[in-house]
């Protein structure tokens, strides 16, 4: 499980920094979206991975991480997902502006030179 | 007045929070075209803002030589699980600085500049409270929240009045910024992973605790932290988003964003005081990383002072001088040299604030189109060469080109001139005003860090030596560059009328200035402020103990009137 999970991440990871350094606003956004799924990923797993864990507060159950998933990761997960899809919105929005102004897509408004 | 703040003392931390965030959804309900009651809201707004930074200020340096350190539970969680608000005298500080920014750079703004948008006074507000809170919070990963509201609004006013050249180095900051809070993300859930907690206090407390085999992701989580941080600090190599994204920004936003590297800077300074300066189990981890990376990005930013044929560049090179400063100062760990640090990051945050607005001011009457070509492009002229010898009419000289003595300056003409000699007096160090006390402070500190009358001096170390050089040698440099910029601006012969000015864009402009004559008339009081914080910070028993003691209101009983 740990493997998988690392793998993913690190895939996620890898590509999204190999987007960011292209010179396309486009593969830049894309970038950044899997940079933000990596993390997002990551947060979650700090709260160390376990399967079958309640939840929740079940009565009979003492309440310690033996028994129960760690709630805070997941919480700021939450927060962190909100975060990202927005700022990408907003990186969308004036990614539109960028090529609308400049007429090309290129991250520095101009092409290479010849 | 010491009692009206004392009894409104616990609620009055979560105020700095709260108003800008009302102040926005009120200025967002009037709608646009409602000018005038959005600019009446916004500068209210910030003059309440300023009060009460002040009265938190008065009361954070209230209690004795260790201060006072407010806590406020938001929710009423206990301690360790919800988001605390802490005000000590640094969060003091820095709120007050914002508050005296914020105002300015809005009473500049309703001059002209809020016209050239839409929702220019919300964005203000909104990034007002982002700086607040980051300033005020004493969680990790609130600190993350209240970082993005900041740069989410930061975006917004960035992109005012739009076009090109706006819209170009926008997409590169906005980035910039989403990779660095990326990093910080990671950086906070390894330390969550280790710690098994967020609220700095609390997790400063199990440092010590950590086990020897968690050692390394623990140092690893700090070393991505502090990279996010160093990047919105503009530290090198991190910093190259912040002289093309400031010299587009239209002028009251870019006096605000003055502030926001220093965010960055305090960050660091909290988070390795507060974790660092403990029982010397982690002692100075990364110390020597945050020195050199602040004396690369000292001389950096000097040679782009040389460098740079822009006055907007030039300022946003002394930015990346004063953050470089900083980080180096802070990476010493020595509590003199912070105190040093503090006095020097108020004044140059005041005097790069205020010179971004002179350079508009400035820069109006010939150079208004802010699409200006890419430097490479600009530079097909000679490097510093004057466009010509030949001397336009109406210049002050007579027709045997002598120089025509008795005719007055324009008004506006000698208080640009005044102001600029002012900007550029702290900038580069000079005496009499307070850049020069902040970098006296810093290298007497680093040279005798048990003070002037000493018996033993320590040898100092190599980047001691290194820093000591720089600095001075950044004084030099800044005083060659902007007497040359002043020349080409004040003194060359140019076909062109006086601007013409507002009262408000002159009080704007004066207003920091004065507070910069200010703290070197009153160096005494500024310089025991800044010894006393810097102490407080490198002992942060005190801080610790006043959050983990925090306890919750009790709930109202049910009935108890009865």
């Amino acid at each position: 499980m740990e493997i998988v999970f690392s793998i993913a991440v690190g895939v996620l990871g890898g590509c999204g920094v190999w987007l960011l350094l292209r010179p396309r606003t486009f593969q830049v956004v894309m970038g950044l979206s899997l940079l933000s799924y990596a993390v997002n990923l990551f947060i979650f797993s700090m709260g160390s991975l376990s399967i079958d864990a309640e939840p929740i507060v079940v009565p009979g159950l003492a309440p310690d991480l033996m028994h129960y998933t760690d709630p805070i990761p997941q919480a700021l997960v939450l927060t962190a997902i909100v975060i990202s899809f927005a700022m990408t919105a907003l990186f969308l929005v004036v990614m539109l502006a960028a090529r609308g102004l400049t007429g090309t897509d290129h991250v520095d408004g101009r092409e290479d030179a010849p | 007045m010491t009692a009206w703040i004392a009894a409104a003392m616990p609620h009055l931390v979560v105020a700095p929070v709260v108003l800008p965030l009302i102040a926005a959804a009120v200025m967002l309900g009037l709608g646009d075209d409602r000018r005038a009651a959005r600019t009446f809201v916004n500068v209210v707004a910030c003059v309440a803002g300023l009060a009460i930074a002040v009265a938190l200020f008065v009361w954070a340096d209230g209690g004795g030589a260790g201060g006072a350190t407010a806590v406020y539970l938001p929710a009423n969680w206990p301690v360790p699980y919800g988001i605390v608000l802490v005000a000590d005298r640094l969060a003091a500080l820095m709120l007050v600085l914002t508050g005296v920014l914020g105002l300015t750079s809005v009473l500049y703004a309703t001059a002209r500049w809020h016209r050239a948008g839409v929702h220019f006074h919300p964005l203000f507000q909104l990034q007002l409270m982002g700086l607040n809170g980051a300033f005020l919070t004493g969680d990790l990963f609130n600190l993350f929240v209240f970082f993005e509201v900041m740069l989410a609004a930061s975006y917004g006013l960035l992109l005012h009045g739009s076009g090109g050249a706006r819209v170009r180095s926008g997409l590169h900051y906005i980035a910039i910024n989403l990779i660095a809070s990326s990093l910080l993300l990671i950086g906070i859930a390894m330390l969550y992973g280790v710690t098994g907690t967020l609220n700095l206090a609390d997790m400063a407390q199990k440092l010590a605790a950590v086990p020897l085999a968690d050692r390394g992701l623990l140092h690893a989580g700090v070393a991505i932290l502090a990279v996010a941080f160093l990047a919105k600090a503009a530290v090198w190599p991190l910093g190259f988003w912040l002289a093309p994204a400031y010299a587009a920004a239209s002028a009251p936003a870019a006096a605000l964003f003055v502030i926001m590297t220093k965010v960055g800077v305090y960050a660091i300074i909290r988070l390795s005081t507060l974790f660092f300066s403990g029982d010397g189990v982690m002692e100075a981890l990364g110390a020597d990383a945050l020195v050199g990376g602040g004396l690369v990005t000292l001389a950096l930013g000097v040679f782009a002072m040389l460098a740079t044929q822009r006055l907007v560049r030039l300022a946003g090179a002394s930015v990346a001088v004063s953050s470089g400063t900083l980080i180096a100062a802070a990476g010493f760990g020595s509590p003199s040299i912070t105190a040093g640090a503090l006095y020097y990051l108020v004044s140059s945050t005041f005097a790069v604030s205020a010179l971004y607005l002179l350079v508009e001011l400035c820069e109006r009457e010939h150079d208004v189109d802010t699409d200006q070509p890419e430097p490479e492009e600009a530079q097909a002229r000679l490097p510093f060469a004057l466009e010509s010898l030949e001397l336009p009419q109406g210049v002050n000289l007579d027709d045997e080109r002598r120089v025509l003595v008795g005719r007055a300056l324009p008004a506006t003409v000698v208080f640009l001139g005044l102001s600029y000699i002012g900007c550029a007096l702290v900038v580069a160090g000079l005496p009499p005003l307070s850049g020069f006390m902040g970098k006296v402070a810093m290298l007497s500190a680093a040279l005798d860090p048990a003070g002037l009358g000493a018996a033993v001096r320590p040898t100092p170390r190599i980047a001691v030596w290194v820093f000591f050089a720089l600095l001075v040698f950044s004084g030099l440099v800044a005083t060659l560059a902007l007497s040359r910029e002043g020349i080409q601006q004040f003194w060359h012969a140019r076909e062109r009328r006086p601007p013409r000015l507002r009262i408000v864009e002159c009080v704007a402009v004066a207003v920091p200035l004065l507070a910069c004559v200010a703290m070197a008339v009153g160096a005494d009081r500024a310089m025991r402020f800044a010894t006393d914080t810097a102490r407080a910070l490198h002992r942060p028993t005190l801080y610790v103990e006043a959050v983990v003691t925090a306890r919750p209101v009790p709930p109202p009983r049910r009935g108890g009137a009865r």
